[in-house]
């Protein structure tokens, strides 16, 4: 038997700012990780990934995350994927200048 | 200071303009990300964790006044107020927009910068010695060496493809300050019998995945041969080193697997082909680019300023601990640190950049070096301006007395910033930074390098720290591998694995632990760490790191 298929999130970075996104049910690019679609399928999940992929003018290299249910909507799993819904730990910059 | 030439400034104009025109047929789709990838690595461009990070080159880490003054301004305009400069002497700015780029490039383009060749396979940004021209130490300056081969080694259309990215170091003293050891090139001034200088080279010393100090190739090789000798390691790694896998794609794993007397040999074989195609036109050009790294013009004033200021704690602390013996006696080489308690390593503002402009140019016949420390240098300060620029650096919280001490902490961004990063740098050593000075232990502790790298590829220069430490990630979970005994210098060494690695919040602690088990040991406060540890061992030390095995042994 496969390992069960852990819930993912699509996530890239946006072209023009760099800015980390996420990839939304509603086919639009978030920059909020809550608010990223979560997908418990595997074959959805690549499907996904194929959509985001062919957005080249719009994201730079996307991939599919592992991220979990919270109430507000999807958490990250990996540490990596927290910081990248924040920003640096050494000043308030990235995504939590705008959250202060 | 070496001054562009004509070809040199439409050559960097042409490329900003080329660049400015990839970005544009990115941005309109013209060209994929796959394609423009390369492109935008050739001129410097990263995409990182959270934004595009721009890499901009400050060759052999020498700046003026001017430059500086714009790098202010490009943090300002295009970035969020500060640079970070980074241990092979360059400046990184974390958050650019890609729209944006063109005009930093072009911006640098107007005071003889560029970001060209600080990424991709090809021959990098040449560092050397921050105290180059200056140090009492020296044999001669490397940097009009070092610009020969920045200008030799830009677009080299032969070098722009190499197996992976090879970095050349060189210094003109016999004291290595430029890591040589640990370059793909190291190139290190000495004497031959007659007292004619030349260079020792050392070809396969590097960090990352496979730390290796280098071998020597060459003892001995007349500075005019240097250039055609460079060529011929290059043409030999070119053809001979790996393609099929990045792991093993360097120098140093092409000189193990071919074996170093063999490699030496073809080198030396390739350097009689190349040698006489060289037909004197590099000595010439050389000749030209001495003349432009002329010694300033040093002023004749007293000194009595800078010794009756030796009165005040506070300046003698930071005169003892930041100032370097100067050629010149009545000089003395200022380095100002940029690792305040708490700061980001090798950060500076805007404002504290425009301050150290300001400095360099009333005090220090402008001119400014970066080090691969991470910190800023005024290579040339007479000693009666000491205590001006003493008040002038505190002013701009510039006055961190702490240069070589525990606090004065190698950091890579790490995870922070750097999409490679395995775990997190800056904020461990912004926390041991901020414990020593709390416990006011660092000036008791004395000499002491620590480096951290957030991943295997080493920018930290953790092998090399007297005690370096290694951010993984373990599981998901961020842990931090411990090693002892390393050395950056002409003594250089690898630094030996401690043991099993320690928890995000247990690193301080272990740090602690260690050093109290070195002051403990030492025969005298003279006694340095890495002095103690090749006397003693890793024994006692890796007893302080894991004083849970040591009560279980003794059970």
């Amino acid at each position: 038997m496969s390992p069960r298929f852990t819930p993912k999130v699509v996530t890239a970075n946006a072209l023009l700012e760099g800015d980390v996104v996420y990839l939304t049910a509603d086919d639009r690019w978030s920059r909020e990780h809550r608010e990223a679609e979560l997908i418990e399928d595997e074959a959805h999940a690549q499907l996904r990934l194929l959509d985001a992929q062919a957005q080249r003018q719009v994201v730079v290299g996307a991939y599919l995350a592992e991220a979990r249910p919270g109430p507000d909507g999807p958490e990250p799993v990996h540490f990596r994927e927290a910081f990248r819904t924040r920003g640096p730990s050494n000043y308030a910059h990235g995504k939590q200048e705008r959250h202060v | 200071m070496y001054k562009y030439s004509d070809f040199d400034e439409a050559f960097v104009r042409e490329r900003v303009a080329q660049f400015s025109q990839q970005v544009a047929r990115r941005i309109d789709g013209s060209l994929t990300e796959d394609e423009f990838r390369p492109l935008r690595l050739m001129n410097g461009l990263y995409l990182q964790l959270h934004a595009y990070m721009l890499r901009v080159a400050i060759p052999y880490g020498s700046l003026d006044s001017r430059q500086m003054r714009q790098l202010a301004h490009i943090a300002d305009t295009w970035d969020k107020g500060y640079g970070h400069f980074t241990t092979r002497q360059n400046i990184q700015f974390n958050w650019p927009k890609l729209t944006d780029v063109p005009a930093i490039l072009s911006a640098l383009a107007d005071v003889q910068m560029h970001a060209i060749q600080t990424s991709g396979n090809t021959i990098r940004n040449v560092t050397a010695d921050h105290f180059a021209g200056a140090a009492a130490d020296e044999i001669d300056d490397p940097r009009p060496i070092a610009e020969l081969l920045r200008q030799w080694s830009t677009d080299h259309p032969e070098f722009q493809f190499l197996p992976r990215k090879f970095k050349i170091a060189i210094t003109g003293s016999p004291h290595d300050r430029a890591v040589t050891r640990a370059h793909d090139i190291g190139l290190r001034m000495v004497r031959d019998a007659d007292g004619a200088p030349g260079f020792e080279v050392i070809v396969g010393g590097g960090l990352g995945r496979t730390p290796l100090i280098g071998h020597v190739v060459r003892p001995f090789l007349p500075q005019a041969d240097l250039l055609a000798y460079v060529e011929a390691v290059l043409s030999v790694y070119n053809l001979l080193g790996r393609r099929d896998n990045k792991y093993k794609a360097r120098i140093k794993i092409t000189l193990h697997e071919t074996g170093a007397a063999a490699l030496t040999q073809m080198i030396e074989d390739r350097f009689a082909e190349l040698r006489g195609a060289y037909d004197g036109t590099d000595q010439r050009l050389l000749a030209q680019i001495r003349a432009a790294f002329g010694r300033p013009a040093f002023r004749q004033a007293p000194t009595d300023p800078h010794e009756r200021a030796l009165a005040n704690p506070a300046y003698r602390a930071w005169a003892d601990t930041n100032l370097v013996a100067h050629r010149n006696p009545d000089y003395a080489i200022v380095q100002v640190s940029l690792k305040a308690p708490g700061a980001t390593p090798g950060d500076a503002t805007s404002a504290q950049m425009r301050a150290l402009a300001d400095i360099a140019e009333t005090y220090g016949h402008d001119e400014l070096r970066i080090s691969h420390e991470q910190n800023v240098i005024l290579p040339h300060v007479h000693k009666g301006d000491l205590p001006a620029v003493h008040a002038a650096l505190k002013a701009a919280g510039l006055a961190a007395a702490n240069i070589g001490l525990i606090s004065d902490i190698i950091a890579c961004p790490g995870m922070d910033y750097c999409s490679l990063a395995t775990a997190r740098s800056i904020p461990i050593a912004q926390a041991i930074a901020t414990r020593f000075h709390d416990l006011d232990l660092e000036h008791e502790v004395g000499p002491m390098k620590i480096k951290i790298s957030g991943c295997i590829n080493a920018c930290g220069h953790h092998h090399v720290g007297h005690i370096g430490i290694l951010g993984l990630d373990r599981a998901g979970v961020e842990n931090y591998q411990i090693t002892l005994g390393g050395d950056a210098t002409e003594t250089a060494a690898i630094g030996e694995k401690a043991g099993p690695g320690f928890a995000y919040d247990e690193v301080v602690p272990a740090i602690e632990r260690l050093v109290r088990a070195y002051l403990a040991l030492r025969l005298e406060p003279g006694e340095t760490f890495l002095t103690a540890f090749r006397r003693l061992g890793p024994a006692p030390f890796k007893a302080a790191l894991y004083p849970e095995e040591r009560d279980r042994d003794a059970a």
